[in-house]
């Protein structure tokens, strides 16, 4: 397990599938972590393994994707409701969440990586 | 079979609005998008569509008509006491400006997906004041344009080449060349990859560097640290350089300053950083808004209530106030007794503690797409694509207010006749109270 | 429907009537001779009766309006109103959203207001807002001096394609007339930099007198109801009132096409200035009276100053940064590619502040100065002034030297120095206020066929205030002029009644007046001009032209004027 800084924000498959979050693009688009190399290789995981993350607020697993343009120690989860499973939710007195610069564990799973529906279900059990 | 080309359509996906964009039709269905960004070209190509309107009856979904989900929608918001009417960020100014009279009618909240994006923005616009301009200033007289926190190339994709980068202008007839590029980000986006100058930034110390940035411009570099937030204090007295000595600058700012720590603190400070530039050169800021007409939710919402977005007409008259009356907050709180959500999706977009609240009371979507609210939703009330089916007006991301086009013909009702129904059956309903 | 006023005493300058008592007959939306059994009297009990108000400087709709509304939410929270069974919920004082806008004009007697500086570009944005404004009948200067085609055939001298020019964008923005605004300057603000009248604008070699007087000239050639209407270079700073004079000069020669000025000057007070910095800033409200008692080509509207918190607002983007760089509270400012620009402040005009004192003295100097009043309109230049709700009171301190007199006790000294107010014995009579609001400011637009007078024929706009003429003293009984304008006992638009006894009774649409240039003047040179528009279309703006024009669907509730000159 790494501890890390978690980033999340707009890409171009995510934005492409705005309207499309139901489908398998949309899934492969939002449903992954990036990381550089070194931190790939340092919780042991390849690209296309499942990873938990997990903060304060929650966890979640998702997919592990390469991106060496990310600094050490930071992670980046497209926004949709992967991402927002586990950001801050305190709105620093403004109304808007704290998306990014959230303080998150990374860890290789076994687990799932959960479908948009059993995300989502989630929240309607609890 | 022929096929019509519409010229000029407008986008509906950014807030970048490009309306340059050609649709290919053929037998009253679009064939083929040219000249759009992948975002667009998609918003506009379309998806699987909701294809009826829907009611929640013991977990599952059963299509019903038109006249029984506005029954029931109406039935909802009437009975409510905390309503919340949120979004209005993907659909037209004329489908907003009813929304406001709705949530008038039914002392409502109204929100706005600015306030998940660039409420932070507003707030520290509200503060320190909007240094602005078109995007045509920067198009024709920019030599210095500063990304800070946004990522053009993956949110905005035609950013660069129509208004900001490679395009040409009056003064700057060699575009890209006659341009320098920085980009200061806590990661090496794509948009940092086509920089003159990538400046990388620890997450959460924006602030930091916009003091720096305005201590060194007052003549104080000797009292900053050797590293701000990471980044050289060299590096800060060369970009403080760059900004004084150019012809016309300009700070693109995303949501790497909204979304993450001291938020509209970060604005008020980089707002008073381009304020204090005025008195070198010339300097503006342009906040790069997400969805096409989230910027007319704004306009619209301000001179129809006087305030942009978190309205709460509990009280008749519009009460505003960003951090209780905002979306999140609101959930949070377990105040809302039921929600509207509309042209916006929450259920993506919001944290999990927010969604926990919105499982639990009546939600009613509106929306030509199933996405993760309609996973929440009760009621699913499907419209027509404005910007695509519907025409009407959005605000670029710099105020610039265009006409959207109607490209096809649709069979859904528009949002601002599912809202006027939905109105015209509230008011029924209360004046029989 | 047919009303009946009854027992009224009428002011209509228009028409040379001055406190009569008379009878006023509607039918429909016109004021007609008399009406058989009227659906409604109204017997207005000796009260007066006069003109619906005329607002011909306004700024209330648009980009930079809203853009105040936006960064100014403790302005919002000071006109709260919750929504009534026929109004809409209000906010604001100097910054006010539509419905208050609509509703306080209304009640205050006013029917038409004319927002001043409409972007091309942004037209849209204001025409949105005018449908959002119910009541008033409405119209929108547009922003055409710092515009890029213009300055271009300023510079070549093409009138012909300049006409062409006005013409396509009077009707491509739905504008009733030419608003110039620190014409050249806001150019200049694209660098960071102004200009004061024969300074070359950067980039263009052209100075602002040959812009205004190219679009003085144009403006007559095209037969346009109203005059060009400027905001003149080097405003608010001290010594301007050389160059506001001579702007005036500049346009002496330029034959007016209809009976009326050739050029209408706005907000004077803030172009009336002597001195060399704000240490000797003085009047000279005197000068500028002077000349336009001696000349007949200019009107003016005053643009008062009152004492309080509220937003200034224009396209002059310079002076607005200069402005904040005084009080640095928070500045917005917004230039409009190959256009124009804005700018937005909050500015607190303080009475015991020598500076604001001496302005607010400069607005009234004028007022009592200009000997005819048909050559001057009230206005605050709302919200820059200070908001048009003080007119009530601005009214009292032109009508009462005793009002004058208790309040020149509580400003600064600086104005028993380096103004005149305190010297001026003149008190305004009920005649002069009603041509000030009313018959004048009609005049001034070019719609006194309609608009400003009772005349048999012209739109059925009337208001009715709780005052009796005929035993009042308006020197004396100050107080009450300031309580009784603001609420009217009835205001009338278009033959229907929206105000009874200071409340919101009807909620129409308002109009909006645009013009239309046509005939060979306008279209002689068309096809050269639109050859030389596609190219900046395609080279500079960001918009397609295509869908530049503002559609016919912004105003529903358009009239079109046509003016055709061979």
């Amino acid at each position: 397990m790494k501890e890390v800084i978690l980033i999340t924000g707009r890409t171009l498959k995510q934005g492409s599938n705005l309207e499309n979050k139901m489908s398998d693009a949309y899934f492969d688009a939002a449903a992954r972590c990036e990381m550089n190399e070194n931190l790939l290789t340092r919780i042991g995981a390849s690209v296309g393994d499942a990873v938990k993350v997990s903060t304060r607020f929650g966890e979640v697993v998702v997919n592990a994707e390469k991106d060496d343009g990310l600094p050490d120690g930071h992670i980046f989860i497209p926004m949709g409701p992967w991402a927002n499973a586990i950001v801050d939710p305190d709105t620093g007195g403004v109304g808007t969440p704290t998306f990014k610069g959230v303080p998150a564990n990374i860890e290789k799973t076994d687990g799932a990586v959960l479908s948009v529906k059993d995300l989502i279900a989630r929240y309607r059990e609890g | 079979m022929a096929a019509e080309t519409v010229s000029n359509v407008v986008c509906p996906l950014c807030g970048c609005l490009c309306d340059d964009i050609e649709v290919i039709v053929e037998d009253g269905k679009i064939s083929n998008v040219k000249k759009a960004c992948p975002l667009g070209k998609n918003k506009i190509m379309g998806h699987d569509r909701i294809k009826a309107p829907m009611i929640r009856e013991n977990g599952e979904f059963k299509e019903v008509s038109y006249d029984d989900v506005i029954e029931k929608s109406a039935q909802i918001l009437a009975q409510a006491k905390r309503p919340l009417l949120y979004g209005w960020a993907s659909l037209i100014c004329e489908a907003q400006r009813k929304g406001v009279e709705l949530a008038e009618e039914i002392g409502a909240l109204i929100d706005t997906t600015a306030s998940v994006c660039h409420g932070s923005t507003v707030v520290g616009v509200q503060g320190r004041g909007a240094p602005g301009c078109t995007l045509g200033e920067i198009k024709n007289r920019a030599d210095l344009v500063i990304y800070w926190g946004c990522n053009p190339q993956e949110a905005h994709p035609r950013h660069r080449a129509r208004y900001a980068h490679s395009v040409k202008g009056m003064y700057r007839p060699n575009g890209k060349n006659d341009r320098k590029v920085f980009v200061i980000d806590v990661r090496e986006t794509k948009t940092a990859k086509v920089a003159d100058e990538f400046v990388k930034i620890d997450p959460g110390y924006d602030y930091m560097a916009f003091s720096a940035l305005r201590t060194i411009l007052a003549g104080h570099a000797d009292v900053v640290p050797d590293t701000v937030g990471g980044v050289a204090k060299e590096k800060l007295v060369e970009m403080v350089d760059a900004m004084k000595s150019c012809e016309f600058g300009v700070i693109f700012g995303g949501m790497g300053l909204t979304h993450t720590r001291c938020r509209y603190k970060n604005l008020e400070n980089v707002i008073s950083l381009v304020d204090e530039l005025n008195a070198h050169t010339k300097f503006t800021l342009i906040p790069m808004r997400g969805h096409y007409n989230v910027n007319g939710s704004g306009h619209s919402l301000a001179w129809l209530t006087g305030y942009p977005f978190a309205i709460d007409f509990s009280r008749g008259y519009a009460w505003y106030n960003p951090g209780e009356t905002t979306s999140n907050d609101l959930l949070m709180r377990r105040e809302v007794d039921a929600m509207m959500a509309i042209a916006g999706d929450p259920g993506a977009h919001f944290p999990g503690e927010s969604l926990r609240h919105m499982a639990k009371i009546p939600l009613i979507q509106i929306d030509p797409y199933a996405n993760p609210t309609t996973e929440l939703a009760d009621i699913v009330i499907p419209t027509a694509v404005s910007g695509v089916e519907v025409d009407g007006t959005a605000y670029r991301m710099d105020g610039v207010p265009i006409r959207t086009r109607k490209v096809v013909e649709t069979e859904y009702l528009t949002d601002e006749e599912v809202l006027e129904r939905i109105l015209t059956r509230v008011r029924e309903l209360k004046g029989g109270n | 429907m047919t009303i009946l006023i009854k027992n009224g005493v009428v002011f209509d300058p228009a028409q040379g009537i001055d406190g009569e008592k008379m009878d006023i007959a509607i039918d429909g939306d016109k004021f007609v001779e008399d009406v058989s059994s009227p659906d409604e009297v109204i017997d207005a009990g000796g009260r007066m009766v006069v003109p619906g108000g005329v607002e011909l400087h306004t700024h209330i709709a648009g980009g930079k309006v809203n853009a105040g509304r936006i960064m100014r939410p403790e302005d919002g929270r000071k006109g709260r109103i919750p929504r009534g069974k026929l109004t809409r919920a209000c906010s604001g004082f100097s910054v006010l959203n539509t419905f208050a806008t609509a509703y306080t004009y209304a009640r205050m007697g006013y029917t038409t207001t004319f927002e001043a500086a409409m972007p091309p570009l942004l037209a849209r944005h204001t025409h949105e807002e005018f449908e959002d404004t119910p009541i008033t009948d409405k119209g929108a200067l547009v922003l055409l001096d710092n515009n890029w085609m213009t300055i271009e055939y300023a510079k070549s001298g093409d009138l012909d394609k300049l006409a062409a020019y006005v013409s396509w964008m009077s009707e491509a923005s739905k504008a009733y007339g030419i608003k110039i605004v620190n014409p050249g300057g806001t150019e200049a603000w694209g660098w960071g930099k102004n200009c004061s009248i024969n300074d070359p604008v950067p980039g263009f070699d052209v100075t602002p007198k040959e812009i205004i007087k190219a679009l003085a000239q144009v403006n007559e050639d095209l037969g346009l109801p109203h005059s060009i209407h400027i905001h003149c270079n080097d405003l608010g700073h001290p010594g301007n009132f050389e160059t506001t004079i001579e702007t005036y000069e500049a346009v002496k020669d330029i034959k007016p096409s209809s009976d009326r000025q050739v050029m209408h000057a706005t907000h004077t007070q803030f172009h009336s200035y002597g001195g060399s910095n704000w240490g000797d800033f003085e009047s000279k409200a005197d000068e500028i009276a002077k000349y336009i008692n001696k000349n007949d080509h200019i009107t003016i509207d005053l643009g008062v100053v009152m004492f309080c918190d509220t937003t200034t607002m224009t396209a002059d983007g310079p002076m607005e940064y200069s402005l904040h760089t005084l009080s640095r509270r928070k500045w917005s400012n917004h230039d409009v590619e190959l256009e124009t620009g804005s700018g937005i402040i909050p500015v607190a005009y303080s009475p015991k502040i020598g500076v604001n004192a001496i302005q607010w003295a400069i607005g009234l100097e004028l007022a009592l100065l200009i000997t005819d009043p048909w050559k001057m309109a009230l206005t605050t230049d709302h919200p820059n002034g200070c908001p048009f709700t003080f007119y009530p009171e601005i009214i009292a301190l032109l009508m009462s030297k005793a009002k004058r007199e208790s309040m020149l006790e509580t400003v600064s000294e600086a104005v028993g120095k380096r103004a005149l107010i305190a010297t001026i014995d003149r008190e305004l009579t009920w005649s002069d206020i009603i041509t000030m609001t009313r018959a004048g400011p009609a005049k001034i637009l070019g719609m006194s066929d309609t608009k400003g007078s009772l005349k048999v024929g012209a739109d059925a706009d009337l208001a009715i205030y709780d005052i009796m003429p005929e035993s009042f003293d308006p020197t004396k009984d100050y107080k009450t002029i300031e309580d009784k304008l603001m609420r009217t006992v009835y205001t009338i638009k278009g033959g229907e009644i929206v105000v009874r006894d200071g409340e919101i009774t009807a909620t129409p649409h308002g109009r909006t007046f645009w013009v239309n240039p046509a005939g060979k003047k306008a279209e002689a040179a068309r096809d050269g001009m639109l050859e030389d528009l596609e190219r900046m279309f395609r080279d500079y703006y960001t918009v397609s032209m295509a869908n530049y024009p503002v559609q016919d669907e912004y105003i529903p509730h358009g009239v079109e004027i046509r003016t055709e000159v061979n």
